[in-house]
């Protein structure tokens, strides 16, 4: 007998259930077909029942197409709080699967950072760290654990996530990032964001001259004490770090952790802000901290944004820029770890 | 059931809430607006919920038809109801 199916004559030796039909057929991820009959759809649990006659006009479809990635039923489940989110849905979880963010320091602020965007289901996490894990950074380094302590602080961060979410592919660069790497660092998979999660001055001027050259947008952070700041930068609008602070402070007059401590859970709040605004510049949701430098103080608990404008002498992102090579700034007090 | 196309059909009746409404949101972001998804749904929890969420998202809940197996099928169109 003859019968059509999606507009074409197929010859059938008997007469067969529509199941078979698309087994005959080898029609794949038959789970995500619908399938009509002569205009009338026949749902699911009726494909064995529902027997095909001669003439009869088939039309199967899949419902999960667009050529796109689509998501298993794992992932529906493992993002299932995002995706009932009307400002994400399946299609911004698709989304944060293939979007890049490198993570540079995975310290006190990279680790929170790292933890969510992988918990996210953020595709690829670049981490850049030269250092090794101590015992003195478990008090705020999430991502590491007692074990640890010797090991890369970027092995350490990569098999942390790849225990938390295996969609997540993790880049390492176990370098000291500096005007002669970061270019590379970032185009190395050309990542759509960048996390500040560096505690040195010098390392944050050059994230910020990087992020500004090669037009790639980043989130800012500092912690001290009981109290933080961060800012996002994106190209084209609002001020860049430099806009602000425009060199490092003289040698001596700015406090470091180690010089000043830090509450652990500082670096929390502060690094889980910074995976904050990663997700919504990829998702396209909500205002971000650009043109805004949002200040916490955890004694008092006050958040405070701090309107900030763009620096038409900004040495690197204003009309007449000096800046127009990467380049190290001296770091103007110890190294802090 | 309605003769007019149907785009695509998803089957909730394995899961419970919140995949239930996931599996249903995934179908409708892979149709174009004013297109129909037919969706079988146990009776009870799903039923009394994902109409309801449906229709607070903005589509329009064209039919509910209770199934000689006491399950549910809800038609819905995508945006029917903004």
């Amino acid at each position: 007998m003859e019968i059509q199916v999606n507009g074409k004559t197929v010859q059938l030796e008997k007469e067969i259930a529509v199941a078979e039909l698309l087994e005959h057929l080898r029609v794949e991820a038959r789970q995500y077909v619908s399938v009509q009959v002569n205009g009338l759809f026949v749902a699911r649990d009726e494909f064995l029942a529902r027997k095909l006659a001669a003439g009869d006009e088939v039309e199967f479809l899949y419902f999960m197409g667009g050529g796109s990635r689509s998501l298993s039923n794992e992932q529906l489940e493992r993002y299932s709080r995002h995706i009932i989110l009307r400002e994400v849905g399946a299609k911004g979880q698709k989304r944060l699967l293939d979007a890049k963010v490198l993570i540079i320091g995975a310290g006190g602020l990279g680790s929170p950072a790292a933890m969510y965007l992988a918990a996210a289901g953020v595709g690829t996490i670049g981490l850049a760290d030269f250092d090794a894990v101590e015992l003195s950074n478990l008090q705020r380094q999430i991502i590491h654990a007692t074990a640890d302590v010797g090991k890369a602080k970027v092995e350490s961060a990569r098999e942390t996530i790849a225990t938390l979410n295996p969609d997540v592919a993790v880049s390492t660069y176990r370098e000291r990032v500096s005007a002669a790497t970061i270019a590379d660092i970032i185009k190395d998979k050309d990542y759509d964001f960048i996390i500040d999660g560096v505690d040195n001055f010098s390392a944050k001027f050059l994230i910020n001259d990087a992020c500004v050259l090669l037009k790639k947008p980043f989130s800012h952070a500092g912690i001290l004490q009981f109290i933080g700041q961060t800012m996002t930068y994106v190209p084209g609008t609002g001020p860049c770090y430099r806009c602000i602070f425009p060199a490092p402070p003289p040698a001596g007059t700015a406090p470091t952790c180690r010089e000043a401590g830090v509450l652990g859970a500082m670096a929390g709040i502060a690094g889980t802000i910074q995976a904050t605004e990663a997700l919504k510049y990829i998702l396209g949701v909500g205002e971000l901290l650009t043109g805004n430098i949002l200040v916490i103080d955890a004694e008092t608990m006050e958040f405070r944004k701090v309107r900030v404008a763009h620096n038409g002498n900004c040495r690197v992102c204003g009309d007449n820029p000096a800046i127009r090579e990467l380049f190290d700034e001296e770091q103007p007090v110890c190294e802090t770890r | 059931m309605s003769a007019e196309n149907i785009a695509a059909f998803v089957d909730i009746t394995d899961v419970i809430c919140p995949i239930t409404f996931v599996k249903v949101k995934v179908a409708l972001e892979d149709i174009d607006a004013g297109e129909l998804l037919a969706i079988r749904m146990n009776d009870g929890e799903p039923v009394r919920n994902v109409p309801r969420s449906l229709k607070d998202e903005g589509h329009l809940v064209a039919a509910v038809e209770r199934r000689v197996d006491g399950t549910f099928t809800v038609l819905v169109r995508k945006g029917g109801n903004q």
